[in-house]
C-alpha cells in the first residue's frame, strides 16, 4: 500500500522530473496485481462492444506474456459487487466498458482510492477513474461522406435507438460528412423508439430501414446496437446498402455493406492495461479520435468491391484533413445541437 | 413519388406492424373470454419469438421455427393454465412470472447456445417466411388505384400475415355460430351454469389457452422469422401489453380487435413517417411528441368513442367446483 501511494507521488511529479518516470514505473511494477475487465450486459462474447473491449485484453496478455482477470455479469444488481470484488483483491486497472457502468463506478471508486478504473463511453469524475469516450462524430463523418458518395438517389438514412446525445453525435457526424461529400444529400433521419428498449425493437427498426428505402434511401447508417440489424436486414432485403456500428459488421450481408463505423474499444482496454504496468496510468477523461486511431470507416475483403478508387481518394482527403485539423467535425454533445440536418 | 403510392406504402407498414399485435389480441381474446386474464401474452410472444429464430437458424427452417415457437408458447400457456385452472392461482401473478421467465430464459439460453449475447445469428432466405406474391399481382398492377391496392397492399406479405388477417374470421365464426364458441363464452361469463349442464369448465379453459398458444407462437414466429430476421433480447417491446390494451377497447370482439389494431398500426406507420417533418405553421414538432403520438390518438380516439367495456363476468376467478 505505502509504496503505491509513493508512487503515486512519484508520477504526480513526473512530468516536472523527467528522471522520476523510470522510477515511478519500477515502483508501480511491483505493486501491481492483474488488470481486471468486467463486461456490460451483452456479455462477452456479443460480437460487437464487449468483444472488442475483451480483444483488447487479449492484445495485452500476448503482448506481455501476463494474464488478466474477466466477469461477465448475470444481472445489473452485479455491477458494484463485481467492482468491489475485483478491487478488494486487488486487481488494478479495473476496465468496464458501457455507460451503464458510470453510476457503479463513481460509487465503488470512491471506497477504494488506490485502485484504478477505467471507463468506456462515459465520464466519472473522480482521481482514480480513467474516462475514455470517443470522437464517433469523425467516424461517423466518414462513413456519411462514404453514403453520400454511394448513393445514387441522393437520398440517404440515418436510424438510431431514440433522442439521446450520444446517439445524435452519430447522426450529426454522418450527415455533417455527407453534406460535405455531397451538398444536396438529402438526409432522412429516425429513431426507433422513446427509451433503452428501443436497442432490442429489431422489428420497429426493419419497418424505419423499409419506410426509408420507400422514400428513397439507398444508403442506411444504422446505429441503433441490436436493433441496428433490422434496419440493416431491411437495406440488404432491398438490395441498397447499409453501414454498420461500433464493431466491424460488414461481414452481416456481404455485397450490400458499404462499411462499418469502428470504435476501437480494444484500444482503449489495452492502452489502459499497458498504461498501468508502464506505470503511465492516467485519471481524466481520453477522447480517442480519428487521429489517435480510435474510429475508423472499416474496409476489409467483404467491402472492397463495393468501395471505388475515386471514393477512397476523398475518403483519405477527409482523414487527412481532420488529423491536420482542417475539418473540425462538429461535436452534438459539445452544445446539444447540429448545425446540418 | 405521388401521394396515392406514398399511402400506400404506409398502409403496407401499417399491415406489418398490426400483425403480431392482432395475433395476441386474438389469444388474449380465447383466453379471457374462457375466464383466464391473459396477461402473459407479451411473455409468450417472446419466447415463441426466440424458439422460431434458434430453430430456424440451427435447421435452416422456416417451417421448424414456426413448430418450435408453438410448441414453446403452448407448453407456456399450459403452465399457466397449470397455475390459474388446477392449481387456482392468481391469474395475473402466473402471467407476470411468465413474462419474467421469457424475458430472462431467451436470454440465459440463446447466450448459452449462440454466444451472441442473447441475440441469434441472422437467418438466410430459407429460414425465413417470404413474400408470397398472389396470383396476377402483375398483371393486375397496372390498373390504376384498383390493381395497385391489390399488388402493393394486398399481395406481398408473409404467410403469417394472411394467417393473422383469416384468424379474425374464423375467430368470429367460432365464437358466435359453433358449440365450442357458446361454450366458450358461457365459462367466460358462468362457469357454474355451463358445469351444472354436464360440461367441464376445466377441458373448455384448457382448449382456449392452447388455441391462444398456438396464436402467440404464431406472432413470436412473425416477429423473429417473417417481419425481423433473428431474435434479439426483449425483441417483443411491449406489444402484449398494447394486445391486450386492443382487447379491451374492442370488448373482447374479434372483428372490432381486426380495426382496432390496424388503426394501432397505421398510427405506428405514421409516426415513423412523421419523424422529422416540418408541418405547415407548427413548423417542426419534436421527435417524443411524434413517437407518443399513437398511444395518445388511440387513447383519445378510443376512450372517447369506444363506450363502456364490460369484461367476461367470471375472467380472473379460479373456478371451484361445488360439492
Amino acid at each position: 500500500m505505502n509504496t503505491k501511494i509513493l508512487s503515486k507521488a512519484f508520477r504526480a511529479r513526473a512530468g516536472i522530473l523527467a528522471g522520476g518516470v523510470a522510477l515511478g514505473a519500477l515502483l508501480v511494477g511491483s505493486a501491481l496485481a492483474e488488470p481486471a475487465l468486467i463486461y456490460d450486459a451483452a456479455g462477452k462474447n456479443d460480437k460487437s462492444f464487449n468483444e472488442m473491449a475483451w480483444n483488447g485484453a487479449e492484445m495485452y496478455a500476448a503482448a506481455n506474456n501476463l494474464p488478466y482477470s474477466d466477469l461477465e455479469i448475470q444481472t445489473d444488481a452485479q455491477r458494484e459487487q463485481a467492482l468491489r470484488r475485483f478491487a478488494r483483491s486487488g486487481a488494478s486497472p479495473i476496465v468496464v466498458p458501457g455507460f451503464t457502468w458510470a453510476e457503479p463506478v463513481s460509487v465503488v471508486a470512491q471506497e477504494f482510492p488506490d485502485t484504478n478504473f477505467a471507463i468506456i463511453d462515459a465520464v466519472v469524475d473522480l482521481p482514480n477513474v480513467r474516462s475514455v469516450l470517443f470522437k464517433e462524430q469523425e467516424g461517423s463523418y466518414l462513413v456519411g461522406a462514404l453514403a453520400a458518395l454511394k448513393s445514387e438517389t441522393g437520398t440517404i438514412g440515418f436510424v438510431t435507438a431514440f433522442d439521446f446525445p450520444l446517439l445524435q453525435a452519430f447522426g450529426c457526424g454522418y450527415v455533417q460528412g455527407a453534406k460535405a461529400a455531397n451538398a444536396d444529400i438529402e438526409v432522412l433521419q429516425n429513431f426507433i423508439g422513446t427509451g433503452f428498449e428501443a436497442f432490442g425493437d429489431i422489428n420497429t427498426a426493419g419497418e424505419i430501414g423499409r419506410s426509408q428505402v420507400e422514400r428513397g434511401a439507398d444508403v442506411i447508417f444504422a446505429a441503433a446496437g441490436g436493433a441496428g440489424e433490422g434496419a440493416l436486414q431491411a437495406a440488404a432485403d432491398a438490395g441498397v446498402y447499409g453501414i454498420g456500428v461500433d464493431s466491424n459488421q460488414n461481414y452481416l450481408f456481404p455485397g450490400n455493406m458499404l462499411t462499418s463505423m469502428v470504435k476501437r474499444v480494444d484500444i482503449a482496454v489495452l492502452n489502459a492495461f499497458q498504461d498501468e504496468l508502464d506505470g503511465n496510468f492516467t485519471a481524466g477523461v481520453q477522447v480517442l479520435g480519428l487521429a489517435e486511431g480510435g474510429v475508423s470507416a472499416a474496409m476489409d475483403e467483404y467491402n472492397a468491391p463495393l468501395i471505388t478508387a475515386e471514393m477512397q481518394a476523398v475518403l483519405d482527403d477527409f482523414i487527412a484533413k481532420i488529423n491536420s485539423g482542417e475539418i473540425v467535425v462538429h461535436d452534438y454533445r459539445s452544445d446539444n445541437s447540429c448545425p446540418v440536418s | 413519388m405521388n401521394f396515392f403510392s406514398d399511402v400506400i406504402l404506409m398502409l403496407d407498414s401499417s399491415i406489418r406492424l398490426a400483425v403480431p399485435i392482432l395475433l395476441a389480441c386474438l389469444a388474449g381474446l380465447y383466453s379471457e373470454r374462457s375466464g383466464i386474464v391473459d396477461i402473459g401474452l407479451e411473455g409468450k410472444m417472446l419466447g415463441a419469438a426466440f424458439a422460431a429464430a434458434a430453430i430456424a437458424a440451427v435447421t435452416g427452417s422456416a417451417w421448424l421455427g414456426l413448430l418450435a415457437a408453438i410448441f414453446v408458447s403452448s407448453g407456456m400457456a399450459m403452465i399457466h393454465a397449470i397455475a390459474s385452472i388446477n392449481m387456482r392461482g392468481n391469474q395475473i401473478i402466473s402471467g407476470v412470472a411468465l413474462n419474467f421467465l421469457a424475458l430472462g430464459a431467451t436470454v440465459f439460453v440463446g447466450h448459452s447456445w449462440f454466444k451472441r449475447g442473447g441475440s441469434t445469428p441472422n437467418l438466410g432466405t430459407d429460414a425465413r417466411f417470404s413474400p408470397i406474391e398472389l396470383p396476377f399481382a402483375e398483371q393486375l398492377g397496372g390498373i390504376p388505384i384498383v390493381g395497385e391496392i391489390y399488388e402493393q397492399l394486398i399481395s406481398g406479405h408473409n404467410l403469417i400475415v394472411y394467417v393473422a388477417f383469416l384468424a379474425v374470421p374464423v375467430t368470429a365464426w367460432v365464437l358466435f355460430r359453433t358449440r365450442f364458441g357458446l361454450r366458450l363464452r358461457a365459462v367466460g361469463e358462468n362457469p357454474t351454469a355451463l358445469d351444472t349442464a354436464g360440461i367441464s369448465v376445466t377441458k373448455l379453459r384448457y382448449q382456449a389457452l392452447i388455441i391462444g398458444g398456438i396464436l402467440c407462437g404464431l406472432a413470436g414466429a412473425y416477429l423473429s422469422t417473417g417481419q425481423g430476421a433473428s431474435f434479439s433480447d426483449n425483441m417483443t417491446a411491449g406489444r402484449g401489453f398494447i394486445a391486450l390494451a386492443a382487447l379491451i377497447f374492442a370488448k373482447w370482439r374479434p372483428v372490432p380487435a381486426l380495426w382496432t389494431c390496424l388503426l394501432f398500426g397505421v398510427l405506428s406507420a405514421a409516426q415513423i413517417r412523421l419523424q422529422g417533418v416540418e408541418f405547415p405553421l407548427i413548423g417542426e414538432v419534436p421527435v417524443q411528441a411524434i413517437q407518443a403520438l399513437p398511444y395518445i390518438l388511440t387513447v383519445v380516439l378510443l376512450a372517447g368513442f369506444i363506450g363502456r367495456s364490460v369484461a367476461p363476468k367470471a375472467v380472473g376467478q379460479p373456478y371451484i367446483k361445488e360439492r
